[in-house]
């Protein structure tokens, strides 16, 4: 099968608190997924649950501590960060932070056109920035020596998008690119990724926690808890028949736009992120409605459940171990 | 029904064509920012009121003005403020000065904001914070009885009993923000504002602190004023909904009915916008960006995005027409020549 980018067991651990009394975090814990031509792939997990380190270390912005990243089959790292730049671009959460406010925005596009020499002329770089920005819904005309302030958030974000799309990237990685951005404008972003993908046949690397809108964009998704990938498969496996307890309870708590459809069972939160990286079996052990003696003290392996990878011992019986390829 | 007798019930907060500007002098010239503009609200007691709109509609100014708390450069430029005291007494609160105002705060009325890093002293542990909130509205009170009455509420939330004990920072933001809405309602107020307080949350964990919310309000009975943004939250919460669009109630009706069948064209975009899990139809957004609240467009500010616009939309501001008791609307669509 073609592979746009396929990372193996990435594993990143942090360490925190002084030389006597340090804690050992694994952020991202044998992490595997790969991501194909124009596909969208979600990334999707509450605060704290790996998927920001995830992409950084794709980025090459941190060094894992240990796994594999292949790019078109090629191996990547921090060593060989030029990659970065060349065919993967990024998106970030705050598109007001992502801009110099001091700079105007155009100046951003001359300078990408610049370093990746992409234009002969200052003429042809203004056509290629043009043409971008039109596939977001703008156009150099009427945003050339204006300032970051002058622009609304969802404008910002698309021409950050823009800005990304200059180098005719394969595969983007957006971390969180609509949660700052108002709930009014957000399917603007959402249906450019989709028109980017079937369109271009960009690949997009979507970090999220709304998981409304990677079931109405995405193509697969992978639950994260605590460093670990739990569920993996297409949105409509995952997302409409969650199998994971904590998949289900994610996928439960969103709250439905629809007065009729209220929650009526209760959730208990979790007390301390630290103590469910630090816990021994499965991290979501204690505050699974399903746990079980044996969940409290091993590891789970990677089920393949109808196709679809789930970490959890409430399948053991019955399901072979996930093939990840 | 809650939502459907209002007429029964006693408004515990009303407003009356408030205006609340910022004034900014720039460089000579005066720029003014309309950010409540005109308006009239009734919210009454025992219902969870929601107030929805984009960023910069002027959701955080309204919430402010409610809780009568004006700092240069806002400033109330017209209206009134109504609040129920003793159950029976409509007090203006404009008029009261800041010493009686700081009296109701807490007792009559309490602000849960939306970054809760902000609300504790971080250098402070948690029973000091309560010490300071509570000990000016209860002079007599030694600081074991408040500890007594903060640890009493805290177990009945369902909160970890030594939390009392911890600094800011200890705490998760979800757990932070709990205790900033046990403290709101430690003197059980009967109105409790929040300004999107679960916003910077995840979602399981908004789940927990939307569920906390409920439980208090069931519990003490009394009102909520819940702004976000989020549609979702709205729908599963709030009895009554108020849809802001640049400084102005455009829309108002209960819960069930401006998700069912909303009718002015912003609260339709509102609505259709929002993604569904099994339904993969393409949704649009709301077209173009919101005004600028210190340059309104002619008219109804929202004609420049509005597919429907009218001549008269560019010309002149809807009144309110009922399309029935509990449900109005701002729109030159809606309810022909009942305008006034």
């Amino acid at each position: 099968m073609d592979k746009l980018l396929e990372v193996t067991d990435l594993t990143k651990r942090y360490a925190q608190g002084s030389v006597l009394a340090r804690i050992v975090l694994t952020a991202a814990d044998h992490v595997t997924f790969y991501i194909k031509p124009a596909e969208i792939f979600t990334l999707a997990g509450e605060s704290g649950c790996g998927k920001t380190t995830t992409a950084k270390v794709v980025l090459g912005f941190e060094e894992a501590t240990s796994g594999t990243i292949l790019h078109n089959g090629k191996p990547q790292g921090r060593k060989e960060k030029v990659w970065v730049t060349e065919g993967v671009q990024a998106i970030f959460q705050d598109p007001f932070s992502t801009f110099n406010p001091l700079r105007t925005v155009d100046s951003y596009f001359h300078e990408t056109v610049q370093n990746y020499r992409l234009a002969g002329s200052k003429k042809e770089a203004i056509e290629r920035i043009d043409q971008k920005l039109r596939l977001v819904g703008l156009s150099y005309a009427e945003f050339a020596g204006k300032y970051p302030n002058e622009f609304s958030g969802g404008q910002l974000q698309r021409i950050s998008i823009a800005r990304a799309l200059v180098t005719d990237p394969k595969l983007i990685i957006a971390d969180e690119p609509v949660s700052m951005v108002d709930a009014s404008l957000r399917m603007s972003i959402v249906n450019l990724f989709k028109k980017l993908r079937d369109d271009l046949g960009v690949s997009i690397l979507y970090i999220t926690h709304d998981l409304a809108t990677a079931y109405y964009v995405g193509d697969r998704i992978a639950i994260m808890f605590r460093g670990n990938i739990v569920e993996m498969g297409t949105v409509e496996q995952v997302l409409m028949n969650p199998r994971h307890p904590y998949s289900k309870l994610l996928r439960d708590s969103i709250p439905q736009a629809d007065p009729t459809r209220r929650w009526t069972t209760t959730v208990s939160l979790a007390e301390l992120e630290q103590e469910e990286y630090l816990r021994r079996g499965c991290r979501f052990a204690g505050r699974c409605p399903d746990a079980m003696e044996i969940c409290r003290g091993v590891v789970p392996a990677d089920l393949d459940v109808d196709g679809v990878l789930v970490k959890c011992h409430l399948y053991a019986d019955g399901h072979s171990v996930h093939d990840p390829s | 029904m809650d939502a459907a007798t209002p007429a029964k019930k006693k408004a515990i907060i009303r407003t009356d064509k408030l205006q609340a500007y910022y004034i900014l002098d720039m460089q000579g010239t005066q720029k003014i920012v309309k950010a409540v503009n005109d308006v009239s609200l009734t919210i009454y007691e025992n219902e969870i009121y929601g107030i929805a709109g984009e960023s910069g509609c002027g959701k955080t100014t309204l919430l402010k003005a409610l809780f009568n708390d004006f700092v240069p450069p806002m400033r109330l430029t017209g209206g009134s403020i109504f609040y129920l005291l003793d159950g029976d007494r409509e007090v203006d609160v404009t008029g009261l000065s800041p010493d009686e105002m700081r009296q109701l705060r807490m007792e009559y009325i309490s602000y849960i904001p939306q970054g809760s890093m902000s609300v504790f002293n971080p250098v402070l542990k948690l029973k000091e914070t309560y010490e300071d909130f509570v000990g000016s509205h209860r002079k007599g009170q030694s600081r074991e009885e408040t500890f007594e009455l903060a640890r009493h509420q805290i177990e009945v939330l369902g909160l970890p009993a030594n939390v009392l004990e911890l600094y800011p920072h200890q705490l998760s933001g979800g757990m932070r923000q709990r205790v900033t809405i046990a403290l709101a309602s430690l003197l059980r107020p009967r109105v409790m504002i929040g300004d999107e307080p679960t916003t910077a949350l995840d979602v399981v964990v908004q789940r927990g602190v939307i569920q906390m919310l409920t439980t208090i309000q069931k519990d003490m009975q009394n009102t909520i004023i819940l702004v976000t943004h989020d549609m979702g939250v709205h729908a599963n919460i709030a009895d009554r909904i108020g849809i802001m669009y640049a400084g102005k109630i455009v829309e108002e009706g209960p819960t069930t009915q401006i998700f069912s069948e909303p009718l002015h064209p912003y609260t339709q975009f509102l609505i259709n916008s929002l993604p569904k899990f099994g339904d993969k139809n393409v949704r649009g957004s709301v077209p173009g960006s919101p005004p600028s609240l210190a340059d309104l467009p002619s008219g109804c500010p929202f004609h420049p995005r509005c597919p429907h616009v009218k001549d008269i939309c560019r010309q002149q501001m809807p009144d309110f027409s009922h399309p029935d008791e509990n449900h109005k609307v701002a729109c030159w669509l809606i309810g022909e020549g009942n305008h006034g």
